[in-house]
């Protein structure tokens, strides 16, 4: 077994072999999850702070049930409508939870870099749920198993990220991510939503949605990010969803076995075809929910043992 | 009356290099060369080197509204270990400096705290807001040498036209920020993969050249003497020896950070690499320190932003941008020197020379009559920067921990010592 790390930040300095464990672990938490019973004691005894500064349903679900079945205490804290709104600063805040002895917190923040940030000011093990435009690793690695599970591997296989790549954390995190395993990430999206320099990346970058999806195995689609626009980055969503949004038709000239992913939550007929969705023939979007909670078990589990580790070296070293 | 002697004397309008000594007496430059006089107070400068104070343009000093972040008296002691002998004050205060009144107060401040000379600029519009000018006039009588709005870039570019017009016909100069604003809103680094990676707002650097540009026709317009604060792009350097190349009265600096410094130093959110403009690519690094050594760029400044802990600690989008560097320009310049970049006569030209010329000033050379306003340092000595040794209130400096080489040994001012570091 190898994960090194103390927090999970981003999917950018994590090796191959350390998201293969990850990958492993989780594949038995899948199991583990469907079955009728569904109580670990691999957290028990741990406090899990879930602080999401950005409003959030899905992931924070997703985090609170897995580290509800893996016996730790849950805690979530709407960062959105407490202390901060009277002045606080993150690091205040961070500081302040800090002093409760938490083991494990999962933080979600609208500024990029705000989650490393925070990790430096505190004792405990950190796992970013999103940070900004930056990244979303456990997203990323919810993916990957989706993908593995699906095609048998998670190597040599062309993907297509398409959509808002501008505005996506889940975007940079899955180029990561994808790039360290060799496969052929392209990107497809109108100019405006591209992030410069994305090229020197080691993807190709597409600006139309037929050549961008040709023979490709994996279709991910993301979010038209609405709320992260201040104006103008397309000309109106109907027009859009014209060009960009994943139709029977479009999908035509990806391979015939080719998956659609969704990180969801979907805007329908922005940039998806609702039937499309809905296909469960080409649809693994409820498959990568279910993914989710088994990928965030297997990183907090892991997060958790090294933190044990650390701390029983250095009980270690008091005892001598 | 002081005898530096054996000193390696860096003249930066003759662009020479030569052993020799240097007579203080009077407050100026008495003698180069000659014999010590009956109870001059001598000092052996080693085989180190002497040269003429830096007159550091572009300094925000924090009184008044900040004196928290930086006072009178920490500036002018920082700026005294730095070896800058002149420091050029930026109106950007708070409130800002624009009127008569208020450049009295200030000079007054400087005359009473600080060990250094301090010379003001003046705001260009009043409270920098780019609708109505100051009193131009009145302001020049009070002693101001320049006129900016800072970094806020004036987009009533009517007002900017009056501005310019009316500075012109007193033969004022202004100095402004080459940057279109609507594309670099809200920007926290330059455009690229860098940027990309981090997810961090960005803004191309065209927008320095497209507001270097607007600038030139304004200056075409109306003939004022102008100088661009920094400009750090390779893309504008074509723009800006066109307009000199053409007549214009126009002249263009950049600080120490854009010539040392590239976008990649940020690295994981380092919100102490965060200024304005943002840090640019390897490339443009490599251009302007051409750009420099050719004359194109002029002047080499710190752009001294002091800020407090707390504006720094914050995630980078939201953090305060600014950089201390009165204590770290010397240093950081001796970089440059050091990589066969650029040679000490051609620092000094671009630290000393060329901003009092521009400005008008007496100083900033090493030659009989000159003030006597000297640095004398040893450009190898190694030592690592530790930002709470620093004399600034405000430690937010990118180059904490770094290996420096070069280190201020003393600095002198109208001929008398304000800074001792031991010889």
């Amino acid at each position: 077994m190898s994960f090194r790390a103390r927090h999970l930040l981003g999917i950018e300095h994590l090796a191959p072999d350390e998201i293969m464990t990850i990958l492993d672990l989780a594949e038995r938490y899948v199991d583990f999850n469907r079955r009728t019973v569904k109580q670990s004691n691999a957290l028990a005894g741990m406090t899990q702070i879930n602080m999401f500064f950005e409003n959030s349903t899905r992931t924070q679900a997703s985090f609170e049930l897995a580290g509800k079945r893996l016996g730790a205490d849950v805690m979530n804290m709407a960062m959105a409508q407490s202390s901060v709104k009277k002045g606080e600063t993150l690091i205040d805040t961070a500081l302040t939870l800090n002093a409760m002895h938490p083991d494990l917190l999962v933080v979600r923040h609208g500024a990029s870099g705000a989650v490393n940030l925070l990790a430096e000011k505190v004792n405990c093990a950190v796992l970013n749920a999103g940070d900004g435009r930056h990244e979303h690793p456990t997203q990323a690695l919810l993916d990957a198993l989706t993908i593995r599970r699906s095609k048998g591997r998670i190597r040599g296989l062309t993907i297509a990220i398409c959509g808002d790549v501008q505005h996506s954390r889940v975007a940079r995190s899955n180029l990561l991510l994808l790039g360290k395993m060799d496969n052929r990430v392209r990107l497809v999206g109108p100019p405006t939503l591209m992030p410069s320099g994305v090229a020197e990346f080691g993807c190709e970058v597409f600006d139309d949605m037929k050549a961008g999806l040709a023979g490709a195995d994996v279709v991910m689609m993301l979010r038209l990010q609405k709320e992260r626009m201040d104006g103008g980055f397309i000309p109106s969503e109907r027009e859009y969803f014209h060009r960009y949004g994943l139709d029977a038709e479009k999908l035509a000239h990806a391979k015939d076995d080719a998956i659609v992913m969704h990180p969801g939550p979907m805007n329908r007929g922005v940039e998806i075809d609702g039937t499309i969705a809905d296909d469960i023939n080409r649809s693994v979007i409820q498959e990568q929910v279910e993914m989710g909670v088994a990928v965030r078990m297997a990183c907090m589990d892991l997060l958790a043992r090294n933190l044990r580790a650390e701390r029983g070296a250095r009980a270690a070293e008091v005892m001598v | 009356m002081i005898y530096l002697t054996n000193a390696r004397l860096i003249d930066p309008e003759a662009m020479t290099e030569t052993e020799g000594s240097v007579l203080l007496d009077g407050g100026v430059i008495a003698a180069i060369d000659g014999d010590a006089p009956e109870g001059a107070r001598i000092i052996d400068c080693g085989g180190k080197v002497l040269a003429p104070g830096i007159v550091d343009l572009g300094v925000q000093v924090g009184e008044p509204g900040a004196r928290h972040k930086e006072s009178v008296r920490s500036a002018g002691l920082a700026a005294a270990a730095g070896g800058v002998t002149t420091i050029i004050a930026r109106p950007d205060t708070d409130p800002a400096l624009d009127s008569p009144e208020m450049l009295e107060f200030v000079t007054r401040r400087a005359r009473e705290a600080s060990p250094v000379r301090i010379r003001h600029m003046a705001a260009l519009t009043k409270a920098r807001e780019g609708r109505e000018m100051t009193e131009i006039g009145f302001l020049l009588d009070a002693g101001a040498v320049a006129f900016t709005d800072g970094d806020r870039v004036c987009t009533n570019t009517k007002a900017l036209n009056r501005a310019f017009t009316y500075a012109r016909s007193l033969n004022a100069l202004v100095i402004g920020h080459p940057q279109e604003p609507g594309l670099s809103q809200g920007a926290a680094v330059t455009k690229g993969k860098f940027a990309s990676l981090r997810g961090l707002p960005d803004v191309h650097p065209m927008a320095e050249r497209m507001g270097f540009d607007r600038d030139m026709a304004l200056v075409e317009m109306t003939g004022v003497r102008y100088h661009a604060d920094q400009i750090t792009c390779a893309r504008t350097l074509p723009a800006l020896e066109r307009a000199k190349a053409n007549g214009l009265d126009v002249t263009a600096g950049i600080s120490i950070h854009h010539l040392t410094l590239n976008e990649m130093d940020v690295g994981d959110y380092r919100t102490f690499f965060k200024v304005t403009p943002p840090l640019r690519s390897e490339d443009d690094r490599l251009a302007m320190i051409d750009a420099v050594a050719a004359g194109t760029i002029d002047i080499i400044c710190s752009m001294h932003t002091p800020q407090d802990e707390e504006s720094k600690r914050l995630p980078f989008e939201d953090a305060a941008s600014g950089a201390v560097g009165l204590e770290t320009l010397l240093p950081a310049a001796m970089r440059l020197y050091h990589s066969g970049g650029l040679t000490l006569p051609q620092l000094f030209r671009a630290l000393s020379l060329n901003p009092a010329k521009r400005l008008g000033l007496p100083q900033g050379r090493l030659s009989e009559g000159a003030p006597g306003d000297l640095v004398l340092f040893d450009p190898d000595a190694p030592f690592v920067i530790d930002r709470f040794a620093l004399r600034s209130k405000s430690k937010n400096t990118p180059f904490d921990g770094q290996r420096m080489e070069g280190r201020v040994l003393a600095t002198f001012v109208n001929g008398v010592q304000v800074h001792d570091a031991g010889l």
